[in-house]
This record gives structure tokens, C-alpha cells and sequence, in this order.
């Protein structure tokens, strides 16, 4: 086993990343020509990462399996970004949305990662500005911002309902310019199917030509892997239907830790489930709960009127609705952190409160506020998100409160990395969703696009910089190396074994069960029992996917059924290791919430003494138990308490 | 739900296309359009049949993966939605419905629905962007900018790069989706400098890959699943027109 060495420099909270940066090891410019980069994944810190490294000079090569590099996941992201810029002068500071970020995380995520993830807040906003993003003004012409959950102050700029779009086209511009200009080669409709290990250091990648099939072996320097969570283990959740795990899975089983993969995030504000048939959950940004109020009946008779259809909800009185978020904690009242929001709307329809036509509903209510400011004001902040609602549920969410139910949306777990974003295989690199660092057991709104981009444009410039100063010296890497070879046929062989399982179950139907599995046993509250049982059965639908899963179509064609198998085979190899790591983590914490570890008034119960650290999984190969490696987390600067947002 | 679907089939780019004829029994009217899609694909799949191959991503109309041409239509009869958004309450039990690809000639089809877009990223990559580098620009408060010219970027901005303006229009022309980039950064002080050779390198761009001309058929503006308003195309061709006359060629 590799030392966990996290790096973090020595000095002051505030000052590490400036002394970090002061010392390390630089190229010069003429040898940054000489080193080659792969970028997996063209989100925000994909392209953000590929734009800002060839603009430094070095070689890129940018990979997504979208057709444009435009259509990365990050492009749904609605709400917001935050920065500590302060310019409603509401009393925030850098500090404070460390401490903000720290809090919401429940005391589990890296002290000085999140403090440097605050310092560069404020130039991703004067970036983005400076690329022609049009976030929202004041009619005085300088930025709006508005509030997200687990903040006391306003933070969050924003681009209507389409602050990811928005942020992403940026970073695609930058990607663009770079592409024009030589200095990024980028191919779409790609796949990673494995990573190439040269002498221990990550070399290059297996990746598959999604038009012709191919399988082609590219060399770099350094790889970097920025291809999002892995929410879709759930089978329904709010990522897009291609989100996957298998370039991090890969990395996985190639040497690096997996960090806490049972952090998962189920985002409190999504469209309820209304059929068999469904293909994914549609999330209702967070930014709602500025203006609108949560609640479920306050009797039990009315609830259950509702999902018969005999009642109305705006039948329903003021003095006959529990608005529980404002009920059970007043200082933040619905703007609550995600994990707290998503248990408590989950307790109230498991108590019997719940509405729409299967019960697993609550309302989220905006009467008041359109009373209070007017339809057009309310339009004018929610439009989009309001039009797609009626969309899709084909109500107007004006006069009838839109239904909200919690779904898996975010992974706060992923590969561990060290403070310069590089997991525990040398050369190998975690940005964005795709590693653990900054969020610890839960992730604050706004939060995700401020990582994705702080990695992309001001962290991982730096770092990777450290690592490949003296890699110029090795000036070209042959992809007829064995070991290139060797993975190249390991990777074709399981496509092939693949395909001729012949089977007679689809790859859908699968991943149907894996979800129902996920969702039943790792979502939002587990148990010891329910754990152990998703281990087993996980494990043996593992084994029957292999035997029996049916895959139409060649390997050397465009074959959408086998890309997605690949994909749920690694969905069913992770699937195991969340439960592992949720069994193993006998505390609650943030997004983790384990039944038995419960204070009195059903909050989350940390078990500091024992749980301070971050779990690190090792692979130790096929059939093997996994191996736990632990990064203490050591908090220096500040004082860990039970979350509190009463 | 009963329906019967006409859907293009087309194995690859080199070989000839067909409309072939499915049924699909009880679709629920809650389901999209997507949603439908898959419910035939996993029956062929079933039955061993290569399944209907289509682009899409992150079904909820924002990344513009999705791009069917439906009874004639590209994203179908509703509107403001994209594909992937389209319900089937938007269609009647006993329906036939038509499904083709985007038919444009600079999208070229990869196999069945699927076609190639990478002519839009080339016109973006031939000016779609500001020339700033990471690091190294002002304060984001420093210019300030009237909250109705951000505003209008942001409407233009709001382009999700699918191409239905493209198939809309009887002349394959992509002056919707180059006016919308275009206007997002001459709206904006950032985008200004270099506006003049911009409009010239996208259009350019535009004209070499093979798109047509605007001839104020508005189908483009009617189709968007974003709305993007036609208003766009005149800005582009005031932006073009005065970069031509007021600015030396790049």
C-alpha cells in the first residue's frame, strides 16, 4: 500500500495556496510545448482544464463521448455559482464561505482544500464576466446574486435558470479558441475504456471511437479525468442518460482510492416519479426556495383526500398546511442544506403527509410570493424553470403549488486525490464531481459549478505543473508499448465477452433493478441489514447481468446498447463498493444517513471519534474485498460542532 | 396510447436510408416523447432487432443532444420544447407519426435519427468566443453593463447549438444559430472589441460549410426550441454589413 500523503502545506489556513504556489516547480515555455496532456470529459472542469493548460502551452488532447463538447452535463446545472465577492455587502468573506462549505460538508471534507476552493471563488466570476457570460444585473448595471441553502448571506450569481449553460459555453469558448488555434485536439464521440499504466505512472488511455467502433490507444504525459459523478448507479436520477462511472472506475481498478463513495446527494427539489416507463428524474433548481415555501397537510385525512383527488391543495387554509422546514428550523427555514431538506420531506410522506398520487410528494408553494411581488417578478426569476414544469407534469405552477419530491442528483464521493488534485496512481488526475475533495459528506447549492470551474481554470493549471516539471526530459511515449498493448486487448476482450453473453435481458432491465436495489438499501437513510442485503443482491445481479445480458448489434459500429453496458457493468462493480462504504461509516453524516445513528429529534449523528477521516478504498482485485485506507482529517482552524440550521 | 411510427432507418452514413413501420401499444400520455422511444427499442431489442439508434443526453431540453424531425416538424408539434421535452399528451391514441433525422446537407447522418453537428462547433471555433485567457482580467464589477443589453445576450445566449433552425428552414440555413452568438457578444462590452472581425470569421465559416441563405421565412424563429428570436439575424446583418464597410478584413 501507497502512503495516503494529502500534501496539504504547511503554514496558516489562509495562506497555504500562496505559499503552494510560490514554491512549486514550473516549465518554462518552450518545454510546456514538448508535454502532452489528456483531458477526459468536456464539462466545466474538463473544458475549463483543456482551455486554460493549452493557453499555458502545453499539448492537449480533449475527450467527450457527446457529440460536441457543448453538451456536457454540467450545460443542466440551473441555480447558480457562488463566490465570497460580498457585493451585497451582507457580510461575506472568503472565510466565511469556507465555513460555510466546511458546515454544509458535516466536518468531512479536507480544511485546506475547501479554504482554496473559496480563494478562487471570486476569480471564476471575473473570468466568466470576461467571456461574455451574462449572469444577471441590477439595473445599475453591476451583478445580482441571490440566496442558496445552508448560506446566511446572498452569494450566488446566476444566469436565469441557466447558470451551467451559461458557464459551460464560456469554458467551451475558451475550449474553441484553443481548438482553432491547434493547440487542443479534440474528439467527440469517444469513450475511455481504460487507462495505460507505463512504470506505475498514468501514460495514456484505452478509448473507444463511438461511430466506428474502433479501439485506439493515445499517449500523454499526464492524464486527467474530469467525467462527472455517478449519480446514475440509481438508474433514475437528474443526470443525463450517458453520465457514467467507468473512467473513474478504471482509474479504481488500476490503483487509485475511491473516496467515500457512499456520499451521495439527493437533491431535495426534483420532479416526483410518475411511472414505470420514467428514464430520469428532472430536478427543480434550488433557487426556488428562495420565493417558494414547503409544506405538506397538517392532518393526515387531508393529505390522503389530496391523492384521491378529492381535495385541491389550494382548498387547503393556511392554518391546515405544516410548513415543516419552517417548523423544524427556523433561522434557515427552507433553506435548509439538501440532505436536511430531502429527510425531512422524506419523513413527512413516510409518516403518511406526502401527496400527489403515490403519496411521495410535497409541495413547493409560490403564492406568497406572487402576492407579494407580483407574477412578473416571479417570472421574470423562474420562468424557464416554471414553463418546464408545466412541461412535463402539465400543470400551471401560478395557481397550483408545483410538487417536489427528493432524487439522487450529486456524488460528493469519488477519486481520492491529493491537495494537487492527483489521485494515489502518479500522473493520474481528479477534477471536478469526478474526485472527493471539496464537499465532503454533502455538497452545498451553487457549490458544483464553483469546484468544477476552480479545478479546471485555477488549481489544476498549477499543480499539474508540479508533477510534469521534469517529465519533458521523456519526449515521446510510443503506444506500442506492451503495456499499451496489454490493456488494449484486456479492454477489447470484455467489450467481446460482452457482447456474446447473448443473453435474454436487456441492458435497461438491469439497470432498473440495480437502481430500485441503490435506491431501497444506499439512499437516503440505510441500515446495517439493508446494506448487507443490497451486498448480496448487487452482487448477484452482477452475475447474472454476465450471464444473461442481451446486446443487439456489432462492436465495430455504432452500437448504443453496448456502450451502455459497458457502462452499467461498472455501475454493478460500484454499486457494491457505496454499500461497503456505507456499511463500514457506522455514523450520519451529511448525505450519509445511517437509521441507527440518529439524535432524539431525528438529526444526522456524527461519530467523531471513531469517523474523522476520509475512507480511501483499494482495489485488491476481482472477487476481493476492497481495502480501507483512512485520511484523517485533522481540523486545525476550526471547531467542529453538530450542524445546527435551527 | 396506440401509435404507428414511420422512423427513418439508416444503417450508416454510406448506405441508402428506409422508412420502416412500428406499432407501440399502451404508451402513457404522461411519458415523452424519449420516453416512447425507448419503451420501442427495448421491444426490439427483445426481439433481437438493432434498436432505433438517436442522439440524446440530458432529457430535459437544455443540452441539445436531441433532434428528431417529427410529422414534419423538427422537435415535434409542440412548442418551445425540445424533443426530449415533447409529451405524448400531445398526441392522440391511433396517431401515425413520421420520424426523420435533421435533413440538412452540412449534417450529414451517421446512422438512423443521429446525424453529424460538428459543422456548429467549426463556425464557433471560427469566432464564437472572447480572447481572454485564464487569469489576469478585471474585477467582474468593474464595467458595468445595462441590465437590458444583458438581458438580450442572455436571450440570444439562451441557444442550445440543436440545429432546428437549420432543419426548419428550406434553405439549410444556420443564420439563427450564427445571429445568436454573434448578438450575445456585440451586446456586450466584452464581446465589442473584436465584434468586427467576428462576424466576419463566423460567417465565413458559415458560407464554407456549406449552410444557406436567410430569406425571411422566419421557420427557424418559429421552430427554436428556445425562442431565440429573429430579431438576431438583423443584428447579425447590421454587425456584418458595418464590419464591412467600417472595418478592414481579417
Amino acid at each position: 500500500m501507497a502512503e495516503l500523503n494529502s500534501k496539504i502545506p504547511k503554514g496558516t489556513l489562509s495562506t497555504k495556496w500562496t505559499e503552494y504556489k510560490a514554491h512549486i516547480n514550473l516549465v518554462n515555455p518552450s518545454n510546456k510545448r514538448k508535454l502532452e496532456v489528456i483531458v477526459i470529459g468536456t464539462g466545466l472542469a474538463g473544458a475549463s482544464a483543456a482551455a486554460s493548460l493549452a493557453e499555458m502551452g502545453f499539448k492537449v488532447k480533449n475527450y467527450c463521448y457527446q457529440d460536441s463538447p457543448r453538451r456536457a452535463h454540467s450545460i443542466a446545472a440551473q441555480g447558480g455559482i457562488n463566490a465570497a465577492k460580498n457585493y451585497p455587502n451582507d457580510g461575506d468573506s472568503v472565510y466565511r464561505l469556507f465555513y460555510d462549505t466546511i458546515k454544509g460538508g458535516d466536518y468531512r471534507a479536507r480544511e485546506a482544500n475547501v479554504h482554496r476552493l473559496a480563494e478562487v471563488s471570486n476569480n471564476i466570476i471575473d473570468q466568466c464576466v470576461a467571456q461574455g457570460v451574462p449572469f444577471a444585473r441590477e439595473y445599475g448595471g453591476l451583478l445580482d446574486n441571490r440566496s442558496f441553502g445552508g448560506a446566511q448571506v446572498s452569494r450566488t450569481f446566476y444566469a436565469r435558470g441557466q447558470t451551467g449553460q451559461q458557464l459551460l459555453l464560456g469554458a467551451y469558448s475558451a475550449l474553441s479558441r484553443q481548438i482553432k488555434k491547434g493547440n487542443v485536439h479534440m474528439f467527440t464521440r469517444h469513450e475511455l475504456l481504460d487507462i495505460v499504466l507505463v512504470e506505475g505512472r498514468a501514460r495514456g488511455i484505452i478509448i473507444r471511437n463511438l461511430i466506428t467502433g474502433a479501439i485506439e490507444r493515445h499517449a500523454a504525459h499526464a492524464v486527467v479525468l474530469a467525467t462527472g459523478g455517478y449519480a446514475n448507479v440509481f438508474f433514475l436520477s437528474t443526470n443525463a442518460m450517458g453520465s457514467n462511472i467507468t473512467a473513474a472506475w478504471k482509474a479504481y481498478k488500476r490503483g487509485a482510492y475511491f473516496g467515500n463513495p457512499c456520499f451521495t446527494q439527493i437533491h431535495p427539489t426534483c420532479i416526483p416519479v410518475h411511472g414505470d416507463f420514467q428514464s430520469k428524474l428532472t430536478l427543480m433548481s434550488e433557487s426556488l426556495r428562495n420565493d417558494g415555501r414547503i409544506w405538506v397537510p397538517k392532518h393526515k385525512d387531508d393529505a390522503e383526500k389530496i391523492r384521491l383527488g378529492k381535495l385541491k391543495p389550494t382548498e387547503i387554509s393556511e392554518e391546515n398546511r405544516d410548513y415543516y422546514l419552517e417548523r423544524r428550523y427556523p433561522a434557515f427555514g427552507n433553506l435548509v442544506p439538501r440532505d436536511v431538506a430531502s429527510r425531512a420531506a422524506k419523513e413527512r410522506c413516510d409518516a403518511g403527509f406526502g401527496v400527489g398520487e403515490t403519496g411521495l410528494a410535497v409541495y413547493l408553494d409560490f403564492s406568497d410570493a406572487i402576492n407579494r411581488l407580483g407574477k412578473g417578478v416571479i417570472e421574470a426569476r423562474y420562468g424557464n424553470l416554471f414553463q418546464m414544469y408545466e412541461k412535463i407534469v402539465d400543470e400551471d405552477p401560478y395557481k397550483t403549488p408545483m410538487m417536489i419530491y427528493p432524487a439522487a442528483h450529486y456524488t460528493m464521493g469519488g477519486l481520492w486525490v491529493d491537495y494537487e488534485l492527483m489521485t494515489s496512481v502518479p500522473g493520474l488526475f481528479a477534477i471536478g464531481e469526478a474526485n472527493f475533495s471539496d464537499h465532503g459528506a454533502n455538497r452545498l447549492g451553487a457549490s458544483a459549478l464553483m469546484q468544477g470551474l476552480a479545478d479546471g481554470y485555477f488549481v489544476l493549471p498549477y499543480t499539474i505543473q508540479n508533477y510534469l516539471a521534469d517529465q519533458f526530459r521523456i519526449t515521446k511515449f510510443s503506444t506500442d508499448l506492451p503495456e499499451f498493448i496489454q490493456t488494449e486487448k484486456e479492454a477489447r476482450e470484455r467489450l467481446e465477452r460482452l457482447i456474446n453473453v447473448k443473453g435474454t435481458q436487456t441492458v435497461d432491465s438491469f439497470h432498473k433493478r440495480l437502481g430500485h436495489i441503490m435506491w431501497e438499501y444506499v439512499g437516503m437513510a440505510r441500515n446495517e441489514q439493508g446494506l448487507k442485503k443490497a451486498i448480496v443482491e448487487i452482487a448477484e445481479l452482477r452475475a447474472e447481468f454476465w450471464k444473461d445480458v442481451k446486446i443487439t448489434g456489432e462492436l465495430n459500429e455504432l452500437n448504443p446498447e453496448l456502450e451502455k453496458a459497458g457502462r452499467v457493468a461498472d455501475f454493478l462493480e460500484l454499486g457494491e463498493l457505496m454499500a461497503r462504504d456505507a456499511l463500514h461509516r457506522n455514523e450520519s453524516c451529511g448525505g450519509h444517513f445511517r437509521e441507527e445513528f440518529q439524535t432524539p429529534e431525528g438529526e444526522a449523528l456524527r461519530n467523531d471519534s471513531e469517523y474523522m477521516y476520509a475512507a480511501a478504498w483499494e482495489y485488491t482485485g476481482e472477487n476481493a474485498e476492497p481495502k480501507l485506507n483512512k485520511e484523517l482529517l485533522n481540523y486545525e482552524f476550526v471547531e467542529v460542532k453538530q450542524r445546527n440550521y435551527k | 396510447m396506440n401509435l404507428t411510427l414511420k422512423i427513418w432507418r439508416q444503417k450508416n452514413a454510406a448506405s441508402k436510408g428506409k422508412f420502416v413501420t412500428y406499432k407501440v401499444n399502451d404508451i402513457s400520455s404522461n411519458s415523452s416523447f424519449l420516453e416512447m422511444m425507448d419503451v420501442l427499442n427495448e421491444s426490439l431489442v427483445n426481439k433481437g432487432e438493432d434498436p432505433v439508434a438517436f442522439d440524446h443526453d440530458c432529457r430535459e431540453g437544455i443540452c441539445g443532444a436531441c433532434s428528431m424531425y417529427i410529422n414534419g416538424r423538427p422537435h415535434g408539434p409542440d412548442k418551445a420544447v425540445t424533443t426530449c421535452q415533447l409529451h405524448m399528451r400531445k398526441f392522440k391514441d391511433g396517431d401515425t407519426i413520421v420520424i426523420e433525422p435533421w435533413r440538412a446537407r452540412p449534417f450529414p447522418v451517421i446512422k438512423d435519427l443521429v446525424v453529424d453537428r460538428s459543422a456548429f462547433d467549426k463556425i464557433i471555433q471560427a469566432g464564437g468566443y472572447v480572447s481572454v485567457n485564464t487569469g489576469g482580467v478585471p474585477d467582474a464589477n468593474s464595467i458595468p453593463i445595462s441590465k437590458i443589453n444583458a438581458d438580450l445576450a442572455m436571450d440570444a445566449a439562451a441557444c442550445i447549438g440543436c440545429g432546428a433552425c437549420v432543419a426548419a428552414c428550406k434553405n439549410a440555413s444556420a443564420m439563427l444559430f450564427v445571429s445568436a452568438k454573434v448578438s450575445q457578444f456585440a451586446l456586450l462590452p466584452q464581446g465589442k472589441i473584436e465584434a468586427a472581425s467576428r462576424v466576419q470569421s463566423m460567417v465565413a465559416e458559415m458560407d464554407k460549410l456549406g449552410f444557406g441563405n436567410c430569406t425571411n421565412t422566419g421557420a427557424c424563429e418559429a421552430e427554436c426550441p428556445k425562442e431565440i428570436s429573429i430579431s438576431n439575424i438583423a443584428r447579425m446583418n447590421r454587425e456584418f454589413l458595418s464590419a464591412k464597410v467600417c472595418a478592414p478584413r481579417v
